[in-house]
């Protein structure tokens, strides 16, 4: 039974006007696409769309800005409620587990494809990509659309200062630590280490690099009955040595989400962990040497890092009762479009996201690209460098948002000193994991 | 003269009232009662499963010792922005009650608080209190307090009620303000001339001549930093650190819109009416009997 809420049904009177006259103007089917990257990105999305309604007379996209991440998801949730779902949003990767348990919302990618004769090979996906958004059969579920990875960012200047080698950079945490205790002896930066996103560096990332589950069951791709595993040694190790490391002064937490990262392109921090997608601002703001390196390792608990996970976000194609085969075959012309060598090539180049195939990896490579744009790869080859296993491939759980809220919650209350890491991942895990049953329980079907 | 001579027709007056029924109904009591409705069942995002649970969702909420603490934050917080704006405004009206030069403009200056945003407010008071590179917050680190709302439970909140106080003031102030001239002068005079001084005269002429407005203004105020302040909130601290500045309407948008929980949402917009209703039964009831209109 479809009840309409007021409010979802408001914001789907507002968006029918959109939809209806436009539908086959000019005798081209519309295709509404939503997205939720602002600024500069957002000029580029518009920009691939405008690539593609130029590639081809039969179908138009119109890319709307709808907000955030969350406004976009939201909104496409209230819209598909009230019955006039945009034909892609673009969702953030924890918005995954949900949008993959919606079943009847969402035409999966592999299916969309195959209705409209379109051969897409998963293989020609990075496999750290591909595998975040596919079933447990390899079948992709969402389209990749603007994938990024976990770095480390490095003021080259402030480790010349502190007397460091800006050529030999820290791989391990060892390392890490220890060259932050020479910047703050030598008082080369107002800040050792600072960080981004909080729980997808220091627990997500972490998770994969050393091959150990945030929860179990595949971290939740075999099964919505998953639970966290907080309890497990790397994360009481992590968690104690970043406690250790804020009350020595060596690493300050600069608040929730992106916030960590302002301190480093304004040359405060000598070293920060943030997406690859900040290069452009790093590009544009930093009034210093810096590089950008793979993310470090615990040296002691691992010889070879395995790959990292990604960030940023897929686009998920929407079901609406009166859509036609026409309009799903428009969506699937788009994907195939955006996963043109060409195209992937030209959209990691400007926008500093992970090319969507290999090959564009390879073209960007024979081209020059990382020569002339060093550290640009360092991402990649975080993504790529070892095959995925269960306990890397991603995170398929249920309240995903609410989930990495809880763990920084948690963590802020750890640097507050009001709880020790034994405590402090205690309560994350016993809170996380009423998430991921009142999910189970409200999924069951 | 009889009034009911006028409607003979039953109906009509019905018919007269239809319209401002209509909108009450679909703008209020509706989405109430969605909201009541969800409550009680549990379901997806999407909506596709859904499943009646009676009270569960309530149970599970005050089980939480969060919410607990939420509660207790969001009571700490509307008080204090309560008593911060009502006390400011006050002075500031009193102050700008007297006869000064370019009181006109002085007025005006002290009402552009109002029209600004939310979330510009909480920009500037970042910009104000961010211990990185706010202008106060680098002088307050300067100066060897320890100073970083980031982390620190209790500078959150203390900068989340000054901003959203700050935004209330000039409300306030005006409503003050017309009040204070409202009083006759003849009143003032007399009592300047029974040898009563300015304290004094404050006391037992001014304020109780004022609390028709000051009641007024606490049941807005109450209601502004039980509702209208989750724009601030979400911008300066996004609940935290930890959740020492998440409040009962911020909590309920985050379980709601971000974390996609509606029936949880649903549950606290629930126990936020009843909240409401009684805090305003209790006000008109008890507070107003002490109001000289």
């Amino acid at each position: 039974m479809q009840r309409r809420h007021i409010l979802l049904g408001t914001s789907g009177l507002l968006a029918a006007p959109f939809i209806a006259p436009s539908a086959r103007a000019q005798g081209r089917t519309e295709i509404q696409f939503w997205y939720g990257l602002g600024g500069a990105l957002g000029e580029r999305v518009a920009e691939q769309v405008t690539r593609f309604n130029e590639s081809q007379p039969r179908f138009r996209v119109n890319a709307n800005f709808r907000g955030s991440y969350v406004e976009v998801m939201t909104g496409a949730i209230a819209a598909w409620r009230a019955g006039t779902p945009p034909h892609i949003a673009q969702v953030f990767e924890v918005g995954t587990a949900t949008m993959m348990a919606a079943g009847p919302a969402i035409r999966p990618t592999h299916e969309l494809l195959g209705e409209a004769g379109i051969t897409l090979d998963p293989k020609r996906y990075l496999a750290g990509v591909r595998g975040y958004y596919s079933d447990t059969q390899g079948r992709m579920v969402s389209m990749p659309h603007n994938s990024s990875s976990a770095v480390l960012w490095i003021n080259l200047d402030a480790f010349e200062k502190a007397g460091l080698s800006t050529t030999d950079l820290p791989k391990t945490w060892a390392e890490i630590r220890a060259a932050a205790q020479k910047i703050k002896a030598t008082n080369a930066a107002e800040i050792p280490i600072s960080t981004a996103w909080p729980t997808w560096v220091m627990f997500e990332q972490m998770s994969s690099i050393h091959d150990v589950g945030l929860a179990t069951k595949a971290n939740g791709f075999e099964g919505l009955d998953a639970q966290m595993n907080l309890g497990a040694p790397i994360f009481a190790k992590h968690t104690n040595m970043l406690l250790e490391m804020q009350r020595e002064g060596t690493f300050v937490y600069g608040g929730r989400d992106g916030d960590g990262f302002a301190s480093f392109p304004a040359g405060k921090a000598a070293m920060s962990f943030n997406s690859s997608a900040g290069r452009a601002q790093v590009q544009r703001e930093a009034k210093f040497r810096w590089a950008s390196v793979v993310l470090p390792y615990h040296g002691d608990v691992t010889q070879s890092p395995r790959n990292g996970v990604i960030g940023g976000a897929s686009l998920w194609t929407l079901t609406a009762r009166n859509r036609t085969a026409e309009e799903y075959r428009g969506v699937a012309e788009f994907y195939r479009f955006i996963s043109e060598v060409e195209q992937d090539k030209w959209w990691h180049h400007v926008t500093g996201y992970v090319p969507l195939t290999l090959a564009a990896y390879e073209a960007s490579r024979a081209e020059g690209f990382y020569t002339q744009n060093p550290g640009a790869d360092a991402a990649i080859i975080q993504l790529s460098r070892a095959e995925p296993t269960p306990n890397s491939q991603g995170f398929r759980l249920g309240g995903f948002v609410e989930i990495r809220n809880i763990i920084q919650e948690e963590l802020e209350r750890g640097f507050q000193g009001q709880q020790n890491a034994e405590t402090l991942l205690g309560n994350a895990n016993r809170r996380a994991d009423v998430v991921l049953r009142n999910f189970e329980r409200a999924n069951r079907r | 003269m009889q009034r009911k001579a006028i409607f003979n027709n039953k109906l009509l007056p019905y018919l007269l009232l239809a319209p401002q029924l209509a909108i009450t109904f679909v703008f209020f009591f509706w989405p109430a009662g969605e909201a009541v409705w969800y409550s009680f069942i549990r379901q997806d995002a999407f909506g596709i499963s859904k499943q009646f649970v009676g009270f569960e969702n309530f149970t599970d909420l005050f089980a939480d010792p969060l919410y607990h603490q939420v509660i207790i934050n969001t009571l700490i917080f509307s008080l204090a922005v309560t008593v911060l704006a009502m006390g400011l405004a006050l002075g500031l009206a009193v102050l700008a009650d007297r006869h000064i030069r370019g009181k006109d403009g002085y007025r005006t200056l002290l009402i552009w608080p109002y029209a600004v945003a939310p979330a510009i407010a909480a920009i500037l008071y970042i910009f104000l209190f961010h211990p990185d590179i706010g202008l106060i917050g680098r002088a307050l680190k300067a100066a060897g307090v320890d100073w970083n709302y980031t982390l620190n439970g209790n500078q959150a909140m203390l900068v989340v009620v000054l901003a959203a106080a700050w935004k209330q003031v000039s409300y306030n102030f005006l409503f003050f303000l017309a009040g204070l001239q409202s009083i006759p002068r003849s009143v003032l005079e007399a009592a300047a001339i029974d040898g009563a001084s300015a304290t004094y005269r404050f006391r037992t002429v001014i304020f109780p001549l004022l609390s028709p407005t000051t009641f007024f203004l606490l049941v807005i105020n109450i209601t502004y930093a039980f509702f209208d302040t989750f724009g601030i909130i979400d911008a300066l601290t996004k609940g935290g650190p930890g959740n020492a500045t998440q409040t009962l309407i911020y909590r309920a948008y985050i379980d709601g819109r971000v974390n996609l929980d509606l029936g949880s949402s649903s549950a606290q917009s629930v126990v936020l009416m009843i909240a409401v209703m009684a805090l305003t039964f209790v006000q008109f009831r008890f507070i107003e009997r002490k109001v000289h209109y």
